[in-house]
């Protein structure tokens, strides 16, 4: 089994089919997962370099994991601000890596784009796992794989997206993927947080939480960064929190059944009051162990395909 | 039989600041338009004739607004290649801007640019000095010292002049040599570091935009500093709306403003960028349709008073980067002239008119030579083939600069020969002459 394509780079580019081949395979792959003997050949051989400009321990283990599992050679490369800075170009840097004969470049980067930049000049395949502004796809597919989980299928459903979708990757891969697999995607946050033509991804944008999360049947959280303040776009994450997180009483807006997600880590009582993140309806902890499934599954496709 | 003699025949003539639009013969002399006439010349004996049949000729372009990097940044440009760059895109005389390393913001330095222009031989270069001293917008250049050395404006250009009591005072001051002011209009706090035109493409790529009102803002409190200190404001690289509206309304106030408008800004959109593309990055950043056609509209009806290329070239090092951290800035010498007729075969602007904007408009506008084919005046000429088409390939540029977002694009309009005193500075290889 092998992706018609030779990066995953983002979800916009992706065809439903492709998706669902992800999430099918990484069905069979949270079956390994669960297994004693957690071990599968299917990338023996092979090397996946974790190229970490940006840090982020979740996502690097959790791709860590996956390429070991799959019995592939996995490097943990990282870069702090200052390295670049010293004067090595990204692509000095990919070109270095890549004569080390990588199967897999996986990257994470603060520059929106700079997986495609890398993607453009090297010959392995190339990983997008998180760039700037833009895109996290293996974070929307784990979403989308843990909402089907529960569901079956999107198809029909309406999720809500809650927080600073402005500078969200993760808000911005799940909106292409949720739509493509069938479901309707409402954005919410302070109008600070909603960037000007948005709705032509094929959303609905609205300031009120309460019209957002009524009637959803997800309602996924963002995680909102400090910094964020610095920048004047809200006035303290005690009104942030007032306005737009998700406290045990507002649950009631929520339908029964509805579930709540977050891509993790969660600033407990600004986006999520802690009864709420380890509530009944929290999926959280299901993304985490099904981001490992979805990266296994993304890692054998491409590794199969760049053959 | 004199070298410095000759006789262009057979071209067609189009003059803005006579409406002439003819077949003509034009005779050179030392240096200077002898003569135009409706005839051929009855004895050339000695004396080189160019046959320009089939061909445009042209009062030499100006250029307003060229960063030429020297000193400081010579692998990028030098006043050599520079000037090589302008006449091959048919442009006599270039006005060099001072954001160099260090600023163009003293006499000496000034004096520098002329020098050096002066060894290179090909186009004119006016320096321009910079508003500020170190271009750092907190107190006034030595503007006088430079205007006596030979500088034709005052810019910061680069970077905005975020302070308004030092944007009162420069134009104030200015006023004192008659001196254009001219402005890069950016609100950077509006701004806020954008690296493309806020929109939906910006949203969709997850870059940081900046807003049209960043611009929008500037240009409307410069406009009312003008009005309230009587000086000359040049509105530099136009890129919104907003903007042709408010040069437009000024104008009605009569006041002593004048703008540019560069090809690609009334070329390309902020689609342009693609998946992050960094040869659409520039600041201003490449607008949306609605500004490009408002651009159009002000090229056509006399708000926007020249087509200025902000040529701006840079090397692999800032360019070959990811989109948010390279340098703005691509090639603009060499492909103005065909961009310009583009908006001539689309009805945007007549073809008199774009003549106007690349000579004639930016002449006037700093006040500066040139500009006119008429008996007496310099022979500062461009002769252009103006259906000839060709691929735009960098590796074939005189600029050192290689990044241009029209790389692989088939233009029409081709500069073949191009005269500043007189003398041939350029002749295109493809010409066939
Ligand atoms: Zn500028």
């Amino acid at each position: 089994m092998t992706l018609a394509r030779k990066h995953l780079l983002g979800i916009e580019p992706l065809e439903r089919a492709e998706i669902e081949e992800i999430l099918g395979l990484a069905v069979s792959m949270k079956e390994l997962l669960r297994q004693d003997l957690k071990k599968s050949p299917a990338l023996r051989g092979k090397t996946v370099i974790n190229c970490f400009f940006e840090s982020s321990t979740r996502t690097r283990s959790s791709f860590e994991i996956a390429a070991k599992i799959l019995s592939a050679d996995a490097v943990n490369w990282s870069s702090s601000g200052s390295s670049v800075s010293k004067g090595e170009s990204l692509i000095d840097t990919a070109k270095n890596l890549e004569a080390m004969r990588p199967d897999i470049l996986v990257i994470r980067h603060a520059a929106s784009g700079a997986p495609h930049l890398v993607a453009s000049r090297v010959g392995c395949a190339v990983v997008n796992a998180g760039d700037g502004a833009h895109e996290h796809p293996s974070q929307a597919l784990l979403d989308a794989f843990t909402l089907r989980e529960r569901w079956g299928s999107l198809e029909g459903r309406t999720v809500a997206i809650v927080g600073d979708i402005r500078h969200s990757r993760v808000a911005r891969s799940n909106i292409y993927c949720l739509r493509k697999l069938g479901a309707r995607v409402r954005l919410c946050g302070p109008p600070t947080m909603i960037p000007i033509g948005i709705e032509a991804l094929g959303c609905d944008t609205t300031f009120d939480l309460r019209e957002a999360v009524t009637g959803a049947d997800a309602v996924m959280m963002l995680r909102i960064q400090n910094e964020r303040i610095a920048g004047s776009l809200f006035p303290s994450t005690r009104e942030y929190s007032k306005l737009y997180g998700l406290s045990q009483a507002k649950t009631s807006w929520l339908k029964d059944d509805a579930l709540i997600l977050h891509p993790g880590p969660i600033n407990r009582g600004v986006e999520l009051e802690p009864e709420v993140a380890d509530g009944e309806r929290s999926v959280i902890l299901d993304q985490v162990e099904n981001g490992v499934a979805v990266r296994m599954a993304i890692l054998q496709l491409l590794a199969g395909g760049v053959a | 039989m004199s070298q410095s003699e000759l006789f262009l025949v057979n071209g067609r003539l189009l003059d803005p600041a006579t409406g002439v639009d003819g077949v003509r013969t034009v005779h050179v002399v030392d240096g200077r338009i002898r003569s135009i006439s409706a005839d051929l010349p009855s004895n050339t004996q000695g004396v080189k004739v160019i046959d320009c049949a089939g061909k445009l000729v042209l009062p030499g372009f100006i250029d307003l607004h060229a960063h030429l990097r020297e000193p400081g940044e010579e692998y990028k440009e030098t006043i050599l290649t520079g000037a090589r760059s302008a006449v091959a895109g048919g442009f006599t005389a270039v006005v060099a801007m001072p954001n160099t390393r260090p600023p163009i913001d003293n006499a000496h330095l000034v004096r520098f640019v002329l020098d050096r222009a002066a060894e290179a031989g090909l186009a004119r270069v006016y320096p321009s000095g910079a508003i500020s001293k170190g271009q750092e917008g907190k107190d006034l250049a030595e503007i006088g010292d430079m205007v006596q050395a030979g500088a034709v404006c005052i810019t910061d250009d680069g970077r905005p002049v975020m302070d308004p009591a030092l944007m009162r005072r420069a134009l104030e001051y200015a006023k004192t040599f008659d001196l254009p002011v001219m402005v890069h209009e950016e609100d950077l706090h509006l701004a806020a570091g954008g690296c493309m035109n806020e929109g939906a493409v910006s949203t969709r790529l997850g870059l940081r935009g900046s807003p049209n009102v960043a611009e929008d803002a500037m240009v409307l409190r410069d406009i009312e500093l003008c009005a309230l200190t009587g000086g000359r404001l040049h509105i530099a690289h136009l890129s919104t709306a907003g903007s042709v509206r408010a040069v437009r309304d000024a104008k009605r106030r009569g006041l002593r403003v004048t703008a540019e408008a560069t090809p690609h800004h009334f070329t390309l959109t902020d689609e342009a960028v693609g998946t992050y593309d960094t040869r659409a990055k520039m600041c201003p950043p490449l607008r949306t349709q609605a500004d490009v056609d408002a651009v159009l509209v002000g090229l056509a009806d006399g708000t926007i008073d020249a087509i200025a290329t902000d040529h701006a070239p840079h090397s692999a090092v800032e360019k070959d980067v990811e989109f948010e951290r390279a340098a703005n800035g691509i090639v603009g010498l060499e492909t103005a002239l065909p961009l310009t007729l583009a908006l001539v075969r689309s009805g945007a602007i007549s073809l008199m008119r774009a003549v106007e904007l690349l000579s004639l408009g930016p002449a006037k506008a700093f006040g500066l030579p040139g500009g006119r084919v008429a008996e007496g005046e310099v022979a500062d000429l461009a002769i252009v083939d103006p259906e000839a088409e060709w691929r735009v390939d960098p590796a074939r540029f005189e600029s050192k600069g290689r990044y241009t977002p029209f790389e692989g694009w088939t233009l029409r309009g081709r500069v073949d020969l191009t005269l500043v005193g007189g003398a041939i500075v350029y002749e295109s290889k493809e010409s066939g002459r």
